[in-house]
């Protein structure tokens, strides 16, 4: 029995894994849901982005590059968390409604590779959006930045370059776009990146995508309570019931904290992160994707379909 | 089937108790280097809604200041002083590492809010309007110096703490004080030095220590003789009785000395 496979011509032998095969599933996942018009959301993030700094004339420089980039972060925020849980929710169910999925698992494509692919897919959607967007946040705060400039060099006496007014462009350019910001934008991709592969998990447990994508929502917020249930365990626990220790146990276990992820807002306003917090915060996002990915194999390895 | 179900619990489960200590030591860290500072409680709660606290909860905690923010621009508008302190506190509160936050409600407690108070047509006394206006600037050193508890690295809120102290609450010690720690803070501008010891110079016991250093700015070159250091420079020297070989002959100045 040992000798077949080393019989067959090496051409025909199959791999057990194959990056070509995961890199077919992804792109196909990527042109699904491309096809899918998703990116008319950015379309709404041009309109907010737009909207708000016109909105915003009224107030101070400081004060409208401030507004600018929360909200323009928040809106990269809102809409590549959404975009992460409905694209992944859909993945599965779709597949199989399509038949899809049986025609690709009826080929000698292992389930691994299935499912990493469909996740690599969503990945890259996550990622060409999330530039898309970012590009679209670095020319809107590029032109009112030029814009704050001209205004001020407008109102100096003619040839007159003071100090105090190259301090004042000089603070108009710190504060607006800063690299500080790209750690802030790798965090939002980092955490939509976790809750797609959380998604992931869920829906090999799920048999509907309106239950998926509803418990993906309700455990991103109480992903935001998470450090309050494991700090009260692991530091407070005296007078407390059982039932509330397990209880607040199986939050601090079960659910991943997302505060941790959450730096954009604080980066925002001009808090710088050292390489190595970055290096540790994004190891620990990298690894929950991994571990979240693999216990969703682990159950979609033997799941009837 | 099921049995995998709760096995992969249980893997989530083991997953949980390995990162748990690793995600709280990240956050202590996380703490330290001034992420998460924002007061997220019952009375934030009650003060900004419920659907604003669950969107704060939810990660998007600098929009809710970013909306408060506007709606305190509205309310100072609508000359409602109250609810511009209540809609900064919350502000300041969500987003506590934003300086402009803090430095505009300072701005709107000590100068605009303290103007309205002293000008109010409403109050006929003027020792009342004089406690109220001496109530909002406390008001805005006490959102400037809890600024300086948040972002104690930034200088700006240092130096709008030093021109509350030297302008509205004529303290002249705490004035020099804060510009002396100002200028500790990389990125204060050179200034600071200036006016900590202009401050210094009114501050009652302290005449021959601001003497000293105004001498020691003055021999530092041409650059450093401004009208305002040659005027402190002169006065002191005649409040202190220095000799006349060891005083610095200052011309008496053709114009009112200028604001440096």
């Amino acid at each position: 029995m040992n000798a077949l496979p080393n019989a067959l011509p090496s051409a025909t032998r199959h791999q057990y894994f194959s990056f070509a095969r995961i890199g077919a599933i992804a792109s196909n996942t990527l042109l699904e849901l491309i096809r899918l018009k998703v990116f008319y959301f950015i379309l709404i993030f041009a309109l907010v982005m737009i909207s708000s700094s016109f909105f915003l004339v009224k107030l101070s420089f400081q004060a409208q590059f401030q507004v600018l980039k929360d909200v323009a972060l928040g809106a990269m925020s809102i809409f590549t968390w959404l975009l992460a849980v409905l694209s992944t929710a859909m993945l599965l169910p779709k597949d199989i409604e399509d038949r899809t999925l049986y025609t690709i698992l009826a080929k000698p494509v292992p389930r691994f590779e299935y499912l990493l692919g469909k996740l690599l897919g969503v990945l890259l959607l996550l990622f060409v959006a999330l530039s898309l967007m970012s590009v679209l946040f670095v020319v809107v705060l590029y032109a009112k930045q030029q814009s704050a400039i001209a205004e001020l060099t407008a109102h100096a006496a003619p040839g007159a370059m003071s100090a105090q007014m190259s301090a004042q462009i000089q603070d108009i350019l710190s504060q607006t776009f800063t690299w500080n910001l790209v750690p802030g934008i790798i965090f939002i991709y980092l955490k939509a990146a976790l809750c797609a592969s959380l998604t992931l998990l869920l829906s090999t447990f799920a048999s509907s995508t309106i239950f998926t994508i509803m418990v993906s929502v309700v455990l991103y917020i109480i992903g935001h309570v998470q450090p309050i249930a494991r700090d009260y365990i692991m530091h407070n626990t005296q007078g407390a019931s059982p039932a509330m220790i397990i209880y607040l146990s199986l939050i601090s276990l079960l659910i991943p904290d997302l505060t941790a992820f959450s730096l954009v807002d604080d980066i925002a306003a001009g808090t710088a992160i050292s390489t190595i917090l970055f290096v540790k915060t994004a190891g620990m996002g990298a690894v929950y994707i991994v571990v979240y990915f693999l216990v969703g194999y682990f159950v979609f390895w033997a799941k009837e379909l | 089937m099921n049995r995998r179900r709760i096995i992969a619990v249980l893997m989530l489960l083991a997953f949980g108790a390995a990162r748990l200590p690793f995600e709280q030591k990240l956050a202590v860290d996380l703490r330290a280097a001034h992420f998460h500072g924002a007061r997220l409680d019952l009375d934030m709660r009650e003060q900004i809604g419920q659907m604003a606290f669950l969107a704060a909860l939810s990660g998007f905690r600098a929009l809710v200041a970013d909306g408060l923010f506007l709606h305190a621009y509205t309310a100072w508008e609508n000359v409602e002083w109250g609810r511009v302190k209540l809609d900064y506190d919350a502000v300041t509160a969500l987003q506590p590492r934003c300086e402009l936050f803090w430095q505009t409600a300072a701005w709107q407690m000590a100068y605009n809010a303290s103007a309205a108070a002293i000008n109010d047509r409403k109050q006929p006394r003027e020792a009342l309007r004089l406690k109220a206006q001496r109530e909002y600037f406390k008001l805005g050193e006490d959102y400037l110096l809890r600024g300086i508890a948040n972002n104690p690295e930034k200088p700006t809120i240092y130096n709008d703490l030093g021109m509350l102290y030297r302008e509205k609450l004529q303290d002249h010690c705490k004035a020099a004080e804060i510009y002396r720690r100002y200028m500790k803070i990389p990125g204060a501008l050179t200034y600071g030095e200036r006016f900590s010891v202009y401050e210094l110079a009114q501050c009652p016991g302290h005449e021959r220590e601001a003497y000293e250093k105004l001498v020691e700015l003055y021999n530092r070159g041409e650059n450093e003789h401004l009208p305002t250091l040659l005027k402190w420079i002169s006065t002191l020297q005649d409040k202190l009785n220095i000799p006349a070989d060891k005083r610095i002959n200052i011309p008496p100045p053709s114009v009112p000395p200028a604001k440096p």
